[in-house]
């Protein structure tokens, strides 16, 4: 069965080589080649995740002619193929929730260039979750940050380019500070492979030669990842950017792209540095407090808005906040919880954001929740998933929200330090009442019935709509109800990370 | 302290000029100065890296005589980062530039925080 370890690379380079492919065809043969290029990496994705889940170790594959530490490798290991396969599925399904506003929001001699950056997107999440070199980690972040600006501005509305700008402002400073990151680390260490890498730290740190310029690239390492996944303060670029896209920009933004990034953090946690050593140089400390901070202000800010697009976009400011928490507090538990949150948040939100489209009819002027009220009437099925979604971001039994709510304090209640446990507890119960104010605010709205029925606008609810909600409605009950094996294969995965 | 920023003379340029790149990234209003900062930024990396992989007295890792004594030649690793660096930033440029065109076509601006507000103006009508 060792042919299965060929599987990660043929995944990257499928969807890799797909994107070229896709610019001579025609809109409809670029979109037949993505579905079929998203559903065959899920397909593959599986067989590696069934492999490693057999063999119970993780695998790593040698890239070109040159054995470690010069060449470049994947390593496969349960968390890195159950997370690759989650976000094939994730994003077939938020293509064909959003494949009529895609269809209506682009025009047809257009429409190839939006399948070939999902492609390049796709090509860029496979390789930033299976990747063990930083330098290769980065040009994926890069490819990663140029199909996301596409998706953003495909729609080409003022307000998406201006989004868009901002969108590559923010992220090229952001990719400037991992460059350099990356550079003193090359530097002191000599290594660009994770594991020769981790050695060269773990000697570094004993001798107690070269600590400064260790201490200042992981901060800025953490600072770049944390501008590109929008964490509190550098959330700035996010609204516009998740707000107004097109349905599957919206949907596959907002739970794939920057958890493809958070999923390099770990990995630079976990391979690169290791965690006492991030312990002892205290960035965990500063991370936990901009999540804490995340959590509250995004929801803040999500209740003042009047546009609910906007809101579920700050909601992920306060979500991405929770995961953040996770690392910050920087134990076993504490980290499990964050990837948990990542999957949930993931489900969750492209749920809400394809709902959120079918009940406006994928026009952001009826986003407004003066006009959505009594939306659920119109469209039935995107009704119940935007409550549903809801109802998880919430944090109600039975979904997962709730389950990775209970994670995080289980974590917390785990913690030596009683201080940061009540603070944890705290955040966790105040977000919860935040988001309960404007979600479930929300839900009732779009179930209030209008008076006058002659100023609704109507919808209409397609099979792909009805596919792509129901779906992710069974996912996030998946997910709620049966955490159990899910939580130890990231236990697994995390182990042998 | 003088001694160690005069004898690595290289570092402190490459720091000082990703200042002034990410400064102006960050803190202009012009679209194409944030885009010319970016350069600075991504090319104060590249003298980084280059200075890194630089031996004295050395050549340039190309084996043209066909010798190939590494002692002879300096680090190749680090050019490689830089070419793949540029390659990286040129696109990323390209796109920024092409975003700035479209911007300009519409609103007749460079300025982003006019484009900003006339944005939020078209949303109001």
């Amino acid at each position: 069965m060792d042919w299965i370890r060929n599987l990660p690379l043929i995944a990257i380079l499928l969807s890799m080589v797909s994107g070229p492919v896709s610019s001579v065809l025609s809109g409809r043969a670029a979109r037949r080649v993505s579905f079929f290029v998203v559903v065959t990496s899920g397909i593959l994705s599986i067989l590696v995740f069934w492999y490693v889940l057999r063999t119970g170790e993780p695998f790593t594959y040698k890239m070109g002619a040159f054995p470690a530490p010069f060449g470049n490798e994947i390593r496969v290991g349960v968390l890195e193929a159950m997370t690759a396969t989650f976000f094939c599925f994730i994003m077939l399904l938020s293509l064909i929730g959003g494949y009529h506003f895609t269809a209506a929001d682009i025009a047809e001699d257009r429409e190839n260039l939006f399948y070939i950056l999902i492609n390049l997107l796709l090509a860029s999440l496979l390789a930033l979750i299976y990747t063990n070199d930083l330098f290769t980690g980065y040009v994926f972040i890069e490819i990663n940050t140029i199909s996301a600006c596409g998706l953003i501005m495909i729609r080409g509305w003022g307000r998406n380019l201006l989004a868009a700008v901002k969108y590559m402002i923010m992220s090229l400073l952001g990719s400037g500070l991992l460059l350099i990151a990356i550079s003193i680390l090359y530097g002191i260490t000599g290594h660009l492979l994770m594991e020769p890498m981790h050695e060269s730290i773990v000697d570094i740190v004993r001798e107690g030669t070269y600590t400064e310029p260790l201490t200042v690239a992981v901060g800025l390492f953490c600072v770049g990842i944390a501008i590109k996944s929008a964490l509190f303060p550098f959330h700035s670029w996010l609204p516009d950017a998740y707000g107004y896209s097109t349905c599957a920009s919206s949907a596959i933004l907002s739970s794939l792209v920057s958890k493809g990034y958070i999923f390099l953090l770990i990995k630079f946690f976990y391979r690169v540095i290791g965690t006492d050593i991030i312990r002892s140089i205290q960035v965990d400390d500063v991370l936990f407090v901009f999540g804490i901070a995340g959590m509250l202000i995004g929801s803040m800010s999500a209740i003042q808005q009047p546009d609910v697009g906007r809101m579920i976009a700050f909601s992920s400011v306060a979500q991405i906040g929770y995961i953040y928490m996770g690392f910050g507090i920087n134990t076993e538990a504490g980290v499990i919880a964050s990837i948990f949150h990542i999957l949930a948040h993931a489900a969750g939100k492209s749920l809400l954001f394809v709902s959120l489209n079918g009940l406006s009819g994928g026009n952001w002027e009826n986003m407004n929740y003066r006009k959505l009220r009594g939306a659920a009437y119109r469209n039935r099925i995107a009704g119940v998933g935007f409550a549903v979604g809801s109802l998880s971001m919430v944090g109600i039994p039975l979904l997962a929200g709730f389950t990775s709510k209970v994670y995080f304090a289980q974590a917390a209640f785990a913690l030596p330090s009683r201080s940061k446990m009540l603070v944890m507890l705290v955040a966790l119960a105040v977000s919860t009442i935040l988001n309960a104010m404007y979600f479930i605010g929300q839900t009732i709205n779009i179930y209030t019935p209008l008076q006058r029925k002659d100023t609704a606008f109507s919808v209409k609810a397609g099979k792909a709509m009805w596919v792509a909600v129901v779906s992710f409605i069974v996912i996030n009950l998946l997910l709620g109800i049966g955490s159990e094996p899910i939580f130890s294969w990231i236990q697994t995965g995390l182990s042998r990370f | 302290m003088f001694d160690e920023l005069i004898h690595n003379y290289l570092a402190v340029v490459s720091m000082v000029l990703f200042g002034i790149g990410f400064g102006n990234l960050l803190l202009q209003k012009n679209l194409i100065k944030k885009i010319i900062g970016m350069n600075i930024m991504d090319t104060a990396v590249y003298l980084f890296l280059a200075s890194m992989g630089y031996i004295s007295g050395r050549l340039a890792p190309i084996a043209t005589d066909g010798n190939t004594d590494p002692s002879r030649y300096i680090n190749p690793i680090p050019s490689g980062l830089v070419l793949t660096g540029i390659v990286v930033s040129v696109s990323v440029t390209a796109l920024m530039l092409a975003l700035t065109v479209r911007l300009y076509r519409r609103y007749h601006s460079l300025d982003i925080d006019a484009i900003t507000l006339m944005v939020q103006q078209e949303h109001r009508e």
